[in-house]
């Protein structure tokens, strides 16, 4: 499929697959509001994007990119390195960043970070800790980084480029692209006509590495928080017959992880997933599923095997390729609901 | 609304009115986080709050740069979480001394509502939509009466204000039932270093103090339940509870 290579206006193209039917249409994402029905429910990712891709140096003086996935806990964040060069060049064709020891140092303008531990599959794989802390760390973190992007876009993002229109807490490495298409037009147009909105916060990590070892691992394990009200709405909506549609892979992780850790229930806190959602799973919390166009063999396209039957897929994929459907982040959206 | 735990993001936090609303939101129990544009008097302010046992970030930032919202909003989530108290105190008088619009670049004027208008929609756009979703959220503009009255020479930050008034007024029209709300407020007359610049000529004794105006103000977000969003409030004319 071609990849979207630049942010384009919001509303664009759907296609609606409905499992159960069989059957695939194309549609628009302005006609979400007929596509569902009255006391159904929409959970969104309301992670902000990070600014987390930084430019460092590297001991002995080899440049490098670090990648943050996110804050690991006690003052840590875990990262990939990444070899000389920024996102123009493909991941698999960038050059491997030296290999690093805990106590190395990585030295950004202004920011030093040292290497904590060093994780199993892959060397590239770190925790590290910088050398500030609260509102110094943040104000270096936004000043110096970037938006992660990869080499099928024309030209740099800015951080407003990768923020949803609901985009709170920054918690996601990667921008929660499922979600990027929806104007606030369309959210209270829904919400208008009963279907109700709900918010949860899921740390969406790289979508890819260019590191054959690492991007077999992915998804890598990613924390949550599920508010107390999205417990509710989530109960509500199943009690009266509504289905929960979750906008996004990483709302699909968040609630049927969450509800595999709580033996089928959704428990509103924090908590750390390392749930791989594939063919085969049977999802517990979530009816349908909003998305975009997935990769083949990422870990994306394999989640939405759990809702669609491979023959369908196939097909619905084969046609949006033929129609001209854009993939990748900024690409066109798709809707996996059996019909009302 | 409820201020103790509440996430707030000052904009001019580092004197006058901002770094005073800072100060009084934050002894209310409010989790501050504050901008400006200069990083060590802001900073100063930050850390008499927390001295004072308040929770008080700083952040230098310019809310007139167009790069600035996203990043703001982020890195203000980031240390309070998800905002819900937003106040737009920062603004600039434009050219100083005031002078008439024959005489004023249109550069000037461009660079008063980048600051005064532009920059205040684009940091409520970064943050609004989160409230929305959450289904609560306050918003506050600090006006000025220069927005209503034509006052010769204060052409630039006038119309910048009168705009950022109606700014608010049809974000409120707009996110009516949403539990997101707008107040714009005119502080009034205040002893502070912009009415230094504006009015030189000015007895200080004559003008109010900003920490007695932010504790107005400060009363005014709690009862802000009790106000039709979108309004346009004085701060002279309000009772302190």
């Amino acid at each position: 499929m071609i990849a979207a290579t630049w942010p384009v206006g919001r509303n664009g193209r759907l296609l609606h697959l409905d499992p159960r039917a069989g059957r695939f249409r194309d549609t628009s994402l302005a006609e979400l509001p007929v596509l569902l029905r009255s006391g159904d429910l929409l959970v969104v990712n309301d992670a902000a994007t990070l600014p987390a891709s930084l430019a460092a140096v590297a001991p002995a003086g080899a440049r490098v990119e670090v990648r943050l996935l996110g804050e690991a806990g006690e003052g840590r964040w875990r990262a990939v390195l990444f070899g000389e060069g920024d996102w123009r060049t493909r991941t698999e064709e960038r050059p491997a960043p030296p290999v690093l020891r805990p106590g190395d140092t990585l030295e950004l303008d202004g920011l030093r970070a040292s290497i904590v531990s060093v994780w199993y599959p892959s060397p590239r794989l770190v925790d590290l800790r910088f050398d500030a802390e609260g509102d110094a760390l943040w104000s270096a973190l936004y000043r110096l980084g970037r938006p992660i992007q990869y080499a099928h876009l024309d030209a740099g993002l800015a951080l407003s480029d990768v923020q949803t229109v609901y985009a709170s807490r920054p918690w996601a490495a990667e921008l929660p692209s499922a979600g990027r298409p929806l104007s606030w037009e369309l959210l209270l147009g829904l919400k208008r006509r009963g279907i109700a909105l709900s918010a949860l916060t899921h740390g969406a990590g790289l979508s890819s590495t260019g590191d054959p070892v690492l991007d077999r691992a992915l998804p890598l394990p990613e924390r949550y928080e599920i508010p107390e009200a999205t417990v509710a709405a989530v109960a509500g909506a199943r009690a009266s017959g509504g289905r929960v549609v979750a906008v996004g892979t990483s709302v699909v992780r968040a609630l049927e992880g969450c509800s595999l850790r709580h033996r089928g229930r959704l428990v509103a806190g924090r908590g750390i997933t390392d749930l791989v959602i594939g063919p085969g799973f049977v999802p517990q919390i979530v009816d349908g599923l909003l998305t975009g166009f997935h990769e083949a063999g990422s870990s994306h396209l394999g989640l939405l095997r759990a809702f669609v039957p491979p023959s369908l897929l196939d097909a619905a994929y084969s046609h949006a390729e033929a129609e001209g459907y854009r993939g990748h982040e900024f690409g066109d959206s798709s809707l996996i609901l059996a019909a009302a | 609304m409820r201020m103790q735990g509440a996430a707030a993001l000052v904009t001019g936090g580092s004197r006058g009115l901002g770094a005073a609303l800072g100060r009084a939101l934050a002894r209310e129990g409010a989790r501050v986080v504050l901008v400006a544009r200069g990083a060590a008097e802001l900073e100063a302010v930050a850390q008499g709050i927390r001295a004072a046992g308040g929770e008080a970030h700083a952040l230098a930032g310019d809310v007139g740069d167009p790069r600035a919202a996203s990043a703001l909003a982020g890195a203000a989530a980031a240390l309070v979480g998800p905002i819900d108290l937003l106040v737009h105190g920062a603004s600039t008088l434009g050219p100083v001394p005031l002078r008439l619009l024959l005489d004023t670049d249109a550069a000037e004027l461009e660079r008063a509502l980048a600051v005064n208008l532009v920059g205040p929609f684009r940091l409520t756009r970064a943050v609004a939509g989160g409230m929305v979703l959450r289904g609560r959220g306050l918003v506050v503009h600090v006006t000025s009466d220069a927005s209503v009255v034509a006052y010769p020479r204060w052409g630039a930050y006038g119309v910048s204000k009168a705009a950022f008034d109606q700014l608010a007024r049809v974000w409120a029209a707009e996110l009516d039932g949403t539990g997101v709300r707008f107040v714009s407020v005119d502080p009034g007359e205040m002893d502070t270093r912009m009415h230094a610049e504006a009015v030189p000529e000015a007895d200080p004794a004559s003008l109010a103090d900003p920490a007695l105006v932010a504790e107005r103000i400060v009363a005014l977000i709690r009862g802000s339940d009790t106000f039709a969003s979108g309004a346009r409030l004085e701060a002279s004319a309000m009772v302190v509870s």
